[in-house]
This record gives structure tokens, C-alpha cells and sequence, in this order.
């Protein structure tokens, strides 16, 4: 027990870093998602080939390289080293921004089309369109799937350990090697990933449910509230 | 769009034809004019050099058989769907095209949303946007398309909620309400534009039949007290007899008889109409 309360401050300041890292790169991840999936949602066969090839790059590169590249390689092209904070954070949104462009073009392609038609009978400009019915629809989809995509972000920014960033991770890797305590080191790191994701988990969750009471559908009740059998037998006639 | 340089050059702005009289007995420009105008999907032509033309503030009914092209030609006329051959002329403009000098070119973005400005549609299945209120479902396009102060379009919309009867229901979600409230909103939404040409496809067949008649009250209200013009599928012949002033039966993308419903109801001269109008009576 000494060894959790005597190492908190430090498992702390890792779950900060990580806390940053994970904030930093939704953040770009986000911006980028909703670049490259709405171009990829366009007419233009232009702006299409721009998000696809965005897409299938940065899908397919490893966050972990990616990183090392920016750290490790660009310095010797522009002559300037990037904080290693900053390359974990470009590398994870980059990478995790290419998930999330395809997240963010399947939910727009899935609002109805009648939707769209409706919007070209009332005259809307284009951007209109897209900022007012389409994104606002779209949004209620896109949550779940962003939520994920978070965890992963999050789970993927242990790789920053590896650049010496003090993250959770790094943390608990100096903490085995300074007391021996392979299992306490590892658990404690465990526990703290788990509590961060719990945390980011009832944001989204949150949010999902705040979209969807937006578009005017029911949250769904917890299953204990209509339980009684012959209740919900008379709710479901009196409702036909 | 296929659409040969030929055939383009062809039609230069037309003067106003004779051919169909409005509803007065003066003889106008055509508020809306199809020529020649070509639909198909790949190889299934659904309208083969289609020509008719109406008249301001006439309310005609497009009734036919399923398949016959009806809600190709209000898709149209809407710009929802791409024109194959020939020019829509609205209000002597070229609606799929514009002129660039002499010639004709397809229409771009912009010169179409000029256009369109005066053309309203109500959908079968209302198509009203779930993220909104119904108030906002009235608002938004007047603000953001038409420029109008919030408001005047609160002010609008309240009225507009007022004459369809759901003046208490305009903070709630669309979602909340009965199809037939849901279809008197989309009609409110689609005046709050005041457009001169009102599209209406098959407005209540998504409708159990109960709510059928308050949608059908409204538009024969806007009927009487609007000289707006309408075009409207429907299957509602009653409704048809008394709102419209001409009723166009179609069958293949071809128009087979125009005239008034008193005589198309009454007297059909095709064999066609007259199955057409046994077969929907029988089911209706
Ligand atoms: N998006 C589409 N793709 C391919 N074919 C289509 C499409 N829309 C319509 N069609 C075809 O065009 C023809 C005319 O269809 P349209 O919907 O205009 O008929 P309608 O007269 O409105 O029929 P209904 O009374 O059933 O609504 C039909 O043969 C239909 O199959
Ligand atoms: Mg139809």
C-alpha cells in the first residue's frame, strides 16, 4: 500500500502527460476528421481524391513511426527539432485523424437524402446545407465511434514514452527499475489508464446522449423502468 | 446532360404561347414551360420531348399510372434530378439552363438558386429536420436564405403555424408529432418561403387515413385564399375536383389527356384515363 501512496504524485503527473497528449491530439485528430470527411463527402472529384489520399496515407502509418520520423528525421531536413510532446501529439492526430475523416464521411453519407432534397427545396447554399441540417445530423452518429477512437488515441499515446516523454507509461517503466516492483509499477499504471478512459468514455457518452435528445429521440430508459410486465402491456395498447 | 449544342441553340427564349389558358381569361406569359424536356436513368426514358405549359395561378393535378413519370417531373422542376434534353422555363427564365451571350449552358449553383427561389415542394414523407424545432423548421430557410430579419420569420412562422393549426406546438420536435401535424408543418415551411409555385407529391399518402382530411383542409385553405401555383400528385380525386382548375393524366412520360376535372372526371376520352380513374376508386 506505501508504494501507492508514497508513488502517487508521481503516477499523477505521468496521468497529466498523458491527459495532455491524449487532449492535444483529439483535438487535431478532430479537426482533421472534419476536413478530410467532409471533402470526402463532396461533388468535386477533386476534393474527393484529396481526403482519400489523405485517408489511406495516414491510415496506414504506424503513429509510432510516424512519431520517430517527425522527432528523429525532420530535424535533419528543416534543421529544427519539435518538442516531443508536440511530435506525439502531430503523430497521433495525424494518425487517428485519418479514422476519424472516414467516421466523420460515412455519418454525413448516411443522413438521408431526403434530408439534402429538403434543403435544396428551401434554397440553402451549400454551406448552409452542411452547417445547419447535414453536420448537426451527422453528429449524432459520428459520437460513438469518436468516442472509441479517444481510447484508442489515448491507449496509442503510450508510444511517447519511447521519445522520453514522462507519460504514464514512462512512468511506470522508471518506477519498476527504481524499486523492483514489476507488479505494483505496472498495476498502478493499469488503474490509472482505466480511470482516464472511464473519464473520457462519460464525456462521449454524454455527449451522445445530449445529440440524440437534440434530433428529438428518447434516451433510452434504464430497463428497470418498465420492467412491469403488465405496465408495458397497457402502454403499448394505449399507444397503437 | 448530354445534350447537343444543336439542340440548345434551338431554343431561344420562347414568347408566350397560346396553347392552354390560364385561369382568367387573358392569355399570359406561362409561368412555367416544359419543352421538349428529355428524363431518362441509363436506358428507361422516363420523359421523351415532354412539352406543357401552366399558367399563373393555376392549380393542376398530375395524376397516372405508377411509373408514369409524375414525380420526375416536380423532381425536376425542383432541381433535384439532372434534365437530359430540352429546357424548364420559369417565368421566362431557362431554370436547367442559363445564358451565357446567346447560348444556353447548363445552369451553375448560383444562377439555379435564383430560380428556384420561387418554387416551393412538400414531400410524401415531409422530410422536416429532426434537429430543429418545428419553429426553427420555419425560420431557418427564410433567415438564411431570403435574408429575413428572426423576427419577422418568428413572426411569419407563428402565423403560418396559426392557419395549419398547430400555433401551440412550435417549441416542440418535429418527432413528437402525428404524421398529419409533421405534414401541415413541412406545407407551413414551405410557404414561409413564399414561393409563387407550390410542388406538392403525393402529400398524403404516407398518412393514415384518419389525418388525411386536416392536411387536405389546409391546402384547399391555400387554395382559396392564395393565387399561388400549384402541381400536385395525388390520388385524392375529390380533392382534385375541387382545388384544381386542370388535371394532366399521365401514362409513360406522356401526357394523355388534359382538361378540366369536370370533363377528365366526368367524361374521360381516353380508355386509359378510364381505367386509371376505375382502378384508384376501386382502391380509394
Ligand atoms: N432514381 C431513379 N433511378 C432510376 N430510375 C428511376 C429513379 N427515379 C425514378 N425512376 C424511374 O422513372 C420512372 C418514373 O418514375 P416516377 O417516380 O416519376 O413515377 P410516378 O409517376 O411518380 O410513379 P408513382 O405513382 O409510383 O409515384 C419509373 O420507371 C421509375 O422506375
Ligand atoms: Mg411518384
Amino acid at each position: 500500500m506505501t508504494f501507492f501512496t508514497d508513488s502517487l504524485p508521481i503516477y499523477l503527473n505521468g496521468a497529466w502527460y498523458t491527459l495532455m497528449i491524449t487532449v492535444g491530439g483529439c483535438a487535431l485528430a478532430f479537426v482533421i476528421s472534419m476536413i478530410f470527411g467532409i471533402l470526402g463527402t463532396m461533388r468535386s472529384l477533386v476534393a474527393r481524391a484529396i481526403a482519400t489520399v489523405y485517408v489511406e496515407i495516414f491510415r496506414g502509418v504506424a503513429a509510432l513511426v510516424l512519431m520517430f520520423w517527425l522527432f528523429y528525421a525532420m530535424p535533419l531536413l528543416i534543421g529544427y527539432r519539435l518538442e516531443p510532446v508536440v511530435a506525439a501529439i502531430l503523430a497521433l492526430g495525424l494518425n487517428v485523424g485519418a479514422y476519424g475523416a472516414e467516421n466523420v464521411r460515412g455519418a454525413i453519407n448516411a443522413v438521408p437524402r431526403a434530408q439534402y432534397e429538403a434543403t435544396v427545396a428551401l434554397n440553402f447554399e451549400p454551406l448552409q446545407r452542411m452547417r445547419l441540417v447535414i453536420l448537426p445530423q451527422a453528429w449524432a452518429q459520428m459520437l460513438p465511434t469518436f468516442g472509441n477512437l479517444v481510447i484508442e488515441l489515448m491507449k496509442g499515446s503510450a508510444v511517447v514514452s519511447l521519445i522520453a516523454v514522462s507519460d504514464l507509461t514512462f512512468v511506470a517503466q522508471q518506477m519498476r527499475t527504481f524499486t523492483g516492483e514489476t507488479l505494483l509499477a505496472f498495476l498502478a499504471a493499469l488503474i490509472m489508464y482505466f480511470i482516464l478512459a472511464q473519464i473520457f468514455l462519460f464525456l462521449t457518452r454524454m455527449a451522445e446522449r445530449r445529440a440524440n435528445r437534440r434530433l428529438g429521440r428518447l434516451p433510452d430508459r434504464p430497463a428497470k423502468k418498465r420492467a412491469i410486465p403488465s405496465m408495458a402491456g397497457v402502454a403499448r395498447g394505449g399507444e397503437s | 446532360m448530354p445534350q447537343s449544342e444543336q439542340n440548345i441553340q434551338d431554343t431561344i427564349r420562347p414568347d408566350a404561347s397560346p396553347d392552354v389558358p390560364g385561369p382568367g381569361d387573358a392569355v399570359q406569359q406561362p409561368l412555367i414551360r416544359f419543352e421538349k424536356v428529355v428524363k431518362q436513368y441509363g436506358d428507361n426514358v422516363v420523359l421523351r420531348e415532354l412539352d406543357f405549359t401552366v399558367q399563373p395561378g393555376q392549380r393542376v393535378t398530375l395524376i397516372g399510372p405508377s411509373g408514369s413519370g409524375k414525380t420526375t417531373i416536380l423532381r425536376l422542376l425542383m432541381t433535384l434530378e439532372q434534365i437530359d434534353g430540352g429546357v424548364i422555363w420559369v417565368n421566362g427564365d431557362p431554370l436547367s439552363h442559363m445564358y451565357k451571350g446567346d447560348h444556353l449552358v447548363p445552369a451553375n449553383e448560383k444562377y439555379q438558386r435564383a430560380v428556384r427561389k420561387k418554387i416551393g415542394m412538400v414531400f410524401q414523407q415531409f422530410n422536416l429536420f429532426p434537429n430543429m424545432t418545428v419553429r426553427r423548421n420555419i425560420t431557418e430557410a427564410p433567415i438564411h436564405s431570403l435574408g429575413v430579419p428572426r423576427g419577422e420569420a418568428d413572426e411569419r412562422a407563428a402565423e403560418l403555424l396559426d392557419m395549419v393549426g398547430l400555433k401551440e406546438r412550435i417549441d416542440e420536435h418535429p418527432t413528437r408529432l402525428s404524421g398529419g401535424q409533421q405534414q401541415r408543418v413541412a406545407i407551413a415551411r414551405a410557404l414561409a418561403m413564399r414561393p409563387e409555385i407550390l410542388l406538392l407529391d403525393e402529400v398524403t399518402s404516407a398518412l393514415d387515413p384518419e389525418l388525411v382530411a386536416g392536411v387536405l383542409d389546409v391546402l384547399r385553405e391555400i387554395a382559396r385564399t392564395t393565387d399561388i401555383t400549384m402541381l400536385a400528385v395525388t390520388h385524392e380525386m375529390g380533392f382534385a375536383r375541387d382545388v384544381s382548375h386542370r388535371v394532366l393524366m399521365f401514362d409513360h412520360g406522356r401526357i394523355l389527356e388534359d382538361g378540366p376535372p369536370d370533363q377528365i372526371f366526368g367524361e374521360p376520352r381516353e380508355e386509359r384515363t378510364k381505367s386509371f380513374l376505375h382502378a384508384v376508386l376501386e382502391s380509394g
